[in-house]
């Protein structure tokens, strides 16, 4: 279906002809592009859900510690203990190029490297279970990180494929069968102009040598 | 060098300041999606929200979805697990495969 007027030269074939290697040139490799990805993008969505259920459930523990230490000790003071922390969290952020996207790689480190540093209390007026709440968030907290990561990084993938996706198929099913009409309509006009070029080159023929020698007179006598 | 953020209820997140996360305690979403937007400006990679205020300020989320950085991840607050932490995975499945078909038709 040829919805926009072409001109039928052999100079706008040859052009369409081009246009049209681009075109399946740039959907086998977009295709390729969005198979990988999509490769890719499995292995990683799988692994952030079972991240993602091992980090709910660690929280969802690590707040049940922290109701326990509410419970025991005194609002004021919970607050005061926690009011400092010692510990302080820095980020370092890389990419990574998973086929033309970047994803984030994040390193963490600590100000001190001391592991007990996250008890920003003295333990003489806080009860146990503070001690055991603080514990086992800080536990959770590297794979809060990774989940992070690849949570993000499934987030960027999956923008990409949808990108991809559409592409291919704007080239799979729209520029690719446009193109590949129009140049069948510029050829078949172009043989058309050809055969009637001949026709009338014959025809001129016919009647010059009419002109030359009477055939049908002669025909006639 | 970047730093980590917390956002919800402070019940839920208060725990985070022991281990050096900075924690931003809101319940407005108003108020919610002003904070968002200035930790984003500002020097954080990651900012973890619980999912009951995520549920309030979605739109605001969906404008850092493509973005690179910040990292915005739901976390499951005091109240328990809503499921829209696993829901956003399945959003992302969605996206790119054009139907889910990691998590099944169960949740």
């Amino acid at each position: 279906m040829a919805t926009t007027q072409v001109n039928p030269t052999r100079m706008e074939l040859t052009r369409l002809k081009k246009k049209l290697t681009t075109a399946m040139r740039g959907h086998k490799l977009l295709k390729d592009k969005r198979d990988e990805l999509m490769r890719q993008f499995l292995d990683m969505v799988r692994q952030n859900k079972l991240l993602r259920e091992k980090v709910e459930a660690g929280i969802h523990a690590a707040n049940q510690n922290f109701m326990l230490a509410r419970a025991a000790t005194d609002a004021q003071v919970l607050d005061v203990a926690l009011m400092a922390p010692k510990q302080e969290v820095f980020l370092e952020t890389s990419a990574r190029n998973v086929m033309s996207v970047d994803i984030p790689v994040f390193s963490y480190q600590t100000r001190t490297a001391d592991a007990n540093d996250i008890y920003s209390y003295g333990f003489a007026f806080t009860s146990a279970d503070l001690d055991d709440a603080v514990l086992s968030l800080s536990q959770v907290l590297p794979d809060m990180l990774k989940l992070a990561e690849i949570e993000k990084s499934c987030q960027l993938m999956a923008a990409e494929i949808e990108k991809t996706r559409r592409r291919v198929n704007a080239l799979e099913h729209v520029m690719i069968p446009d193109l590949q009409t129009n140049i069948k309509y510029i050829t078949m006009k172009l043989d058309e102009n050809e055969r009637s070029t001949q026709i009338r080159l014959m025809k001129v023929k016919d009647m010059m040598l009419e002109q030359a020698h009477h055939y049908s007179e002669r025909a006639a006598q | 060098m970047y730093k980590i953020a917390v956002m919800g209820d402070r019940d839920s997140i208060y725990g985070f300041a022991a281990l050096g996360l900075d924690t931003y305690p809101v319940y407005d979403p108003n108020e919610a999606v002003h904070t968002l937007r200035r930790l984003a400006e500002g020097n954080y990679a990651v900012i973890y929200m619980t999912e009951a205020l995520a549920a309030q300020i979605e739109e605001e989320l969906d404008r850092y979805r493509s973005q690179q950085l910040p990292a915005i991840i739901l976390i499951p607050g005091i109240s328990g697990n809503t499921g829209r932490g696993i829901a956003s995975v399945k959003r992302s499945v969605e996206q790119a495969v054009g139907s889910d078909i990691i998590f099944g038709n169960d949740n």
